[in-house]
């Protein structure tokens, strides 16, 4: 879409743009390219001077036991963070939906969370779970059922991503109930008149219509996984134990500024730009101009 | 309508606020067991499982955490972290909108060589969070002395194009009649960004400034980064250093009542402009 009416010249305008431009190529051009420049490098052994190594850092990644497993987890992590924060999600907003008493109450308080940093989430679920004063941790060892997640690795597992789903229920809610307001009432009306019961109006009518709210969100919710939820990581578990929390975003970090493996770290942010490419891009293929906020 | 009608009315109406409380009760109750802990002194919290009645010492140890911290964080309070935390949001929205709103106005407003690839150039920054190219980023940081300043902080997370995009969309949506009647009035470009399109665009600036600045409190992997020296120290990276790793000392009371003083600004933001920022980031996704 274009404009009809524009103002002439062109020094305004490179005025005008030249902050952002600024900022752009010095945060971010300049240091994803180094990121790819880097992965095609490799230090010596006393990090004094790197040399140009191909694709020997792709290959080591790839032939990385470790690199691999951080794959699989991440992939359990963030469809499991996905489904678990889009399906309360979207039934809290079906039922919002249907309320009228108290509607803005419940929509103020399933907001909250949005407004809470993943790390603090990660911090006031880890204090619930933990093995030695949790309050839910007490109770689970009361049920009979060996607790504690500093040991165990699925339920290491299991704690971050309830941390991190719990935190973006509140988005997927607001998404899903601007999508259902958006939704013509003639086409409900028609439907109940035919008969329909609720359920079955929701599954053939209300769903549907979802779908594209349904796909751009789980792409969001995705994305948040990948990149945003380090904190939570960083704050529960460290990756642990063993490596059975490390996603990929939390290796990265850890082999650059921990390991100090510098050509081995942005070979890992290449892969995960990659990666972040590959979801913007179905993202746009499905549905045009929706994009991932950053 | 019959009775049979009114009585199906009410109970469809009971299983929705039946799924909404148990909704808030999610929400809320990891929140309420923060509160009760930081109303509480460590051997309440200790001698497991701790009582889920509020105690009294709720606003000694949030004073005592705003102004001495922990033993871990080696005394830094964190009234001086929330004093951090505030700038860098701060920083980060009120950067962010200025200078994504000239250059969406220059990109919409104007035609010059070279405009679609200035474009191209900030969209292309949706693509890759800061998460994904941190090193490099560190470098650049480091070389242009940015290490423990809120320059620092900022910067590299004010380069994206959100804001822009938002902006555009919006900029497109001006009826071009205001713009000619702006050119017969002889305004220039200059003119009409100040009188006309910076106060329609009011809306989106609060929208905007609510979900950047809830976006740049929240930040971590940046902050933990880039700053080193307490008096630097976020209040979501401080929250970190006083959980350390988790042996007897931590002091669950302060670290309970930091948690809430994290939350409660972006909190208050969220809820008390929430028309707007409902509105700013349904459209900011489309």
């Amino acid at each position: 879409m274009e404009r009809r009416v524009v103002f002439a010249g062109w020094l305004c305008p490179a005025v005008l743009l030249l902050p952002q431009m600024a900022v752009t190529l010095v945060f971010f051009f300049w240091p994803a390219g180094q990121a790819v420049v880097q992965s095609f490098r490799r230090g010596d052994a006393f990090g004094l001077a790197t040399r140009f190594a191909g694709i020997e850092n792709f290959t080591q990644l790839f032939a990385d036991p470790n690199y691999l497993a951080s794959f699989g987890v991440t992939a359990l992590f963030s469809l499991s963070v996905a489904v678990l924060a889009l399906a309360p999600g979207l039934l809290l907003a079906v039922m919002a939906d249907r309320v009228v008493r108290g509607a803005a109450l419940y929509k103020t308080v399933l907001l909250i969370p949005y407004a809470i940093a993943p790390a603090i989430a990660g911090v006031l679920w880890m204090f619930l779970f933990n093995p030695a004063i949790g309050v839910l941790a007490a109770g689970l060892n009361r049920a009979g059922l060996d607790w504690n997640y500093l040991l165990d690795g699925p339920q290491a597992m299991l704690l971050v991503i309830l941390a991190a789903a719990w935190k973006q229920i509140s988005y997927n809610f607001l998404f899903f109930l601007a999508g259902l307001q958006a939704i013509p009432p003639s086409l409900i009306e028609a439907s109940a008149i035919d008969g329909a019961s609720p359920r079955r109006r929701f599954w053939t009518i209300v769903f549907p219509l979802l779908a594209p709210t349904s796909f751009f969100l789980l792409v969001v919710n995705i994305v948040y996984a990948f990149f945003d939820t380090f904190g939570v990581i960083h704050n529960v578990t460290q990756g642990g134990p063993g490596q059975a929390t490390e996603i990929l975003v939390y290796k990265v970090w850890y082999d650059g500024v921990v390991g100090l493996d510098l050509g081995g770290s942005a070979a890992q942010s290449v892969v995960l730009m990659a990666i972040v490419v590959a979801l913007t891009g179905i993202q746009f293929r499905f549905i045009e101009r929706r994009v991932h906020y950053a | 309508m019959s009775d049979g009608g009114m009585v199906t009315a009410r109970r469809s109406a009971l299983v929705p606020h039946a799924v909404l409380i148990a909704g808030l009760a999610l929400v809320l109750f990891p929140v309420y067991v923060a509160f009760v802990a930081a109303s509480d002194t460590l051997p309440d919290i200790l001698a497991a499982p701790m009582s889920l009645v509020p105690g009294r010492h709720f606003f000694a140890n949030t004073l005592e955490a705003l102004a001495a911290g922990t033993v871990k964080t080696s005394g830094q309070p964190v009234w001086s972290m929330l004093l951090n935390s505030t700038a860098m949001a701060l920083a980060i929205a009120v950067g962010k909108i200025a200078i994504s709103l000239p250059s969406a106005y220059a990109v919409v407003f104007f035609r010059f060589p070279l405009r679609k690839l200035c474009f191209w150039a900030i969209f292309v920054t949706l693509m890759l969070p800061v998460e994904v190219r941190i090193m490099p980023t560190y470098k650049i940081a480091a070389d242009l002395k940015l290490i423990n300043s809120y320059a620092g902080l900022a910067l590299p997370l004010i380069a994206s194009a959100t804001a822009t995009l938002l902006f555009r969309q919006f900029f497109l949506t001006i009826p071009d009649e205001l713009v000619e009647a702006a050119k017969i009035d002889g305004a220039g470009p200059w003119r009409f960004l100040v009188d006309t399109v910076i106060p329609l665009s009011k809306t989106n600036i609060a929208a905007l400034f609510v979900i950047l600045f809830i976006y740049g409190w929240n930040q971590y992997l940046w902050p933990l980064l880039v700053t080193d020296s307490p008096g630097m120290t976020t209040i979501v990276i401080g929250m970190r250093q006083m959980i350390g790793n988790g042996d007897a000392q931590t002091e669950w009371h302060l670290i309970m009542a930091t948690a809430l003083l994290a939350i409660l600004p972006p909190t208050l933001v969220v809820v008390l402009m929430q028309r707007w920022f409902v509105k700013g980031l349904v459209e900011s996704e489309k």
